[in-house]
């Protein structure tokens, strides 16, 4: 296992003591077969206690440690040494409040995710005593890929648009809703059309399709965002040109 | 200080905290209740979970064999009345999830699939591929995003009880962006904090599995119960102990030492069983411990293969064929490709066994119910005990459920009681006294022992001296060296004096949960003078049913070593027996 010295340069905010963002320079040892996050890990256990940051799983599950590294949105705990050069820049995740150094505030995102009601909403109600819904595996693969969304918001720092007008609901939100919809058991879409239908919702993506690029987890939300922008336009021509085809 | 009433708080909100919360919200809509957590209910360590609940639904399963199951599995350790009630409750429980949207794999027909687990007689693990406990955790948290009475506390860091007049009566907890302490007032607390793997350098936990939720019932008087039983997952990564779950063996994949030998079958897990034929409760489908323990005696043997991460054994699932792999264990392959470079799909993945889960915790009842009244504690930072010396593999996500569930349940009947608050000065005083800790720690200055330094040692001594294997003079070390870790604590100072997202803080406080549970483990461990399940001692290699077919439980002091108490394992149906996963008497 070859070592090899990376200079970590890390932007530091501390809203206490300093009036605006700074970078601070990290020489670490690094074994090749480490991640960016092992090499924050050593800076805070052995050169600087007071630098924040989250992170827990380290096996790219738990969505903690998004950052930007060399620019570009990552997970700190996927981002490995060997495939960057000797000088590498943190900076917390793009688009987002910092709170301190690398640690961005994560409400915006958890209320449009809440608004877009990410969760089922059954076409009928059956008791638990009645056994489980029944659903083919043809049927889940028509949403398994959108239920992988680790909520890590590396789309929403590449996203363009959230970055412009912040009411975006952005990718990974409408991702959720639309895992949702094509549920087989759900029966709430058109609850959840108000929301992501909506200025602010899917009309606001403007398909640069950096949202897929960025996603550690392939879940594709240009995609689901593509499919919803087709589901509402249908659904605007059955109300507007054809309303005895309205369900 | 801020003061938050509320019914009931929940600390933590992971799969457990979160299942509590529903469970109450759904009981009673006007029941205030407050949701604490040091992270992001979607950063619980409940997501790192892969294989699958385990729960009776197929035909030719029941709930006799699924008890038989766990409790052989935990060496007769587990209180059968509460694996009673836990079996029963476990497939209503995954229904429900059902019902709530989990993405559960399916058969063709669309019932619910299941798949093998290890000391499993019958296949009875549900799962989704090999991400259930991340399914199972995001279809809770959705679901709780339904509730507008489950008021959220996202990174909130709970730093003590508040015990008055013999009851909890809320907790004091720091908001991490602020730095500021709250009092949180609750009629009733549920602890559903996780476990404290993080005290082992190599484990599958993630960093926030400090063992928080247990130091803090233990120091507020309620004991811990059976530390010193830790599992070790047999099949993690070398390099970074990454969980590679049992479903790869449960779907096939097959163990070998360096000589390309089926080890297993030395181990009294044999005969040896076709390849691709795997056989309920035999070779690789045996139980955690009993791999763990046997790749051990491989090691010592001189059959591990050597690799720049230490001596390894094989796990082949080549196969198994790459469909099938992408189908049920794609996380599983991205993990080895990503973090070890090493398809499973074309080669054979060196792993060894992993610290991975904490069989002991907070001492509850089968109502989740602890000691104290008006606290309860469910998941893995709790001991209720349905797993005894060692858990069954796909029993703890089945187990948050429940018991999560049935804490809820409990707390509403304690609030219904009707006890009356206690003065509000009296729990200020309280408070303040909390708070007043911290500032100390916070101003403290010349500090001549470091956060990193002190739990370097804690995490070596553990690794060396609480392995898989135990002495009498390794334990007496540990704890030796424990108890001196702890008073050297007294000597750290922190180097971030500041207020917003103080991370040194955060490390300084979990160092201390790490630290008084670690003591627990290694005085449970050095006092239980036998070999069962999880804790095998080389100077006591049987199990002692006649003395020890008892429960630890520890109690905490402040600067002293715990004092050891013992409760008798509650029997209802079966008696202890012998452990049989030789597939040759079947």
């Amino acid at each position: 296992m070859s070592e090899r010295q990376i200079q970590l340069e890390v932007l530091r905010y501390n809203p206490e003591t300093d009036s605006e963002p700074r970078y601070q320079s990290y020489s670490v040892p690094c074994l090749n077969e480490w991640v960016v996050l092992d090499a924050l890990n050593y800076v805070k256990d052995n050169l600087d206690p007071t630098l924040s940051y989250r992170w827990s799983c380290h096996m790219a599950v738990c969505g903690s440690c998004g950052m930007m590294i060399n620019g570009e949105p990552k997970l700190a705990c996927k981002a490995f040494i060997h495939e960057y050069t000797d000088q590498i820049r943190v900076d917390p995740l793009a688009n987002f409040p910092i709170e301190r150094d690398l640690v961005t505030s994560v409400e915006d995102f958890i209320t449009k995710l809440a608004s877009v009601k990410p969760y089922l909403i059954p076409k009928s109600d059956q008791p638990v005593s009645a056994g489980e819904f029944k659903q083919t595996p043809a049927e889940l693969k028509k949403f398994k890929q959108y239920t992988l969304c680790i909520n890590c918001m590396l789309c929403y720092a590449a996203c363009p648009q959230y970055g412009l007008v912040p009411e975006f609901l952005g990718p990974a939100a409408i991702s959720m809703a639309h895992r949702y919809n094509q549920d087989s058991r759900d029966g709430g879409r058109d609850e959840r059309q108000e929301v992501i239908a909506s200025d602010e919702g899917v009309w606001e993506c403007s398909f640069v399709g950096a949202c897929s690029e960025v996603c550690p987890k392939h879940v594709d939300p240009a995609g689901a965002l593509q499919q919803v922008k087709v589901a509402s336009t249908i659904d605007w021509y059955k109300e507007h040109l054809m309303p005895w085809m309205k369900k | 200080m801020e003061i938050v009433k509320t019914d009931i708080a929940i600390v933590g909100a992971g799969g457990a905290g979160l299942r509590a919360a529903i469970a109450l919200a759904e009981a009673d809509p006007k029941l205030r209740i407050a949701l604490i957590s040091k992270v992001y209910p979607m950063r619980s360590h409940t997501c790192a979970a892969e294989g699958g609940a385990a729960g009776v639904i197929k035909s030719d399963d029941s709930m006799a064999l699924h008890f038989g199951d766990t409790v052989g599995g935990g060496d007769w350790l587990s209180d059968q009345d509460a694996v009673e009630y836990f079996i029963q409750e476990a497939p209503k429980e995954l229904t429900q999830l059902e019902h709530w949207g989990c993405p559960w794999s399916r058969e063709p027909d669309g019932s619910v699939a299941v798949r093998p687990f290890g000391g499993m007689k019958i296949k009875r693990t549900w799962f989704a591929a090999d991400k259930s406990g991340f399914h199972i955790l995001h279809t809770l948290f959705q679901t709780s995003l339904k509730y507008p009475s489950i008021q959220r506390f996202d990174e909130y860091y709970a730093t003590d009880l508040l015990v008055e007049d013999g009851r909890c009566q809320g907790l004091t907890a720091l908001e991490i962006r602020s730095g500021q302490m709250k009092q949180f007032q609750a009629k009733a607390v549920i602890i559903a904090a996780g476990g404290g793997g993080k005290m082992f350098p190599f484990t599958t936990n993630g960093n926030i599995k400090t063992g928080d939720g247990m130091a803090l019932a233990y120091r507020a008087g309620t004991p811990l119960k059976d530390m010193e039983f830790v599992q070790y997952h047999p099949t993690g990564l070398p390099n970074n102990g990454i969980l590679l779950t049992e479903g790869c063996r449960g779907e096939g994949g097959v163990l070998f030492n360096k000589h390309g030998r089926r080890y297993l079958q030395d181990y009294g897990m044999g005969p040896e069983t076709p390849i691709g034929q795997p056989v309920l409760k035999t070779m690789e489908l045996g139980p955690r411990d009993r791999l763990s323990q046997a790749f051990w005696g491989e090691q010592k043997k001189g059959n591990t293969v050597s690799t720049p991460w230490g001596d390894c054994v094989l796990l082949d699932m080549r196969h198994l064929g790459e469909k099938k792999i992408d189908e049920r264990l794609p996380l599983v392959r991205d993990l080895c490709i990503s973090y070890l470079g090493k398809d499973p799909v074309k080669e054979p993945i060196p792993i060894r066994p992993v610290v991975h889960y904490m069989m002991g915790g907070i001492h509850t009842d089968t109502r989740a119910a602890t000691r104290l009244p008006g606290l309860f504690a469910a998941g893995e930072c709790a001991c209720v005990s349905i797993n005894g010396a060692n858990r069954l593999g796909s029993n703890s996500l089945t187990e948050l459920l429940v018991f999560g569930k049935r804490a809820a349940l409990s707390a509403i009947e304690h609030i219904q009681s009707g006890f009356p608050t206690s003065k509000d000065a009296a729990l200020a005083a309280q408070a303040q006294a909390s708070e007043a800790r911290i500032d100390a720690l916070m101003k403290k200055t010349g500090g001549t022992e470091t956060i990193a330094g002190l739990r370097k040692e804690m995490m070596e001594t553990m690794e060396t001296n609480v392995g898989i294997y135990r002495t009498g003079s390794e334990l007496a070390t540990a704890c030796d060296k424990i108890s001196e870790l702890r008073q050297r604590y007294a000597n750290i100072a922190l180097h971030d004096k500041t207020h917003v997202y103080n991370t040194d803080l955060m490390q300084a406080l979990e160092l201390k949960s790490m630290l008084d549970c670690a003591e627990a483990v290694t005085v449970g461990a050095r006092e239980r003078k036998e070999s069962r399940g999880a804790h095998q001692r080389l100077d006591f290699t049987e199990r002692d049913d006649v003395n020890l077919l008892k429960h630890t439980l520890t109690h905490y002091h402040p600067t002293d070593p715990p004092r050891i108490e013992y409760l008798d394992v509650v029997i209802t149906q079966s008696q202890p027996g012998v452990r049989d996963y030789s597939g040759a008497k079947k």
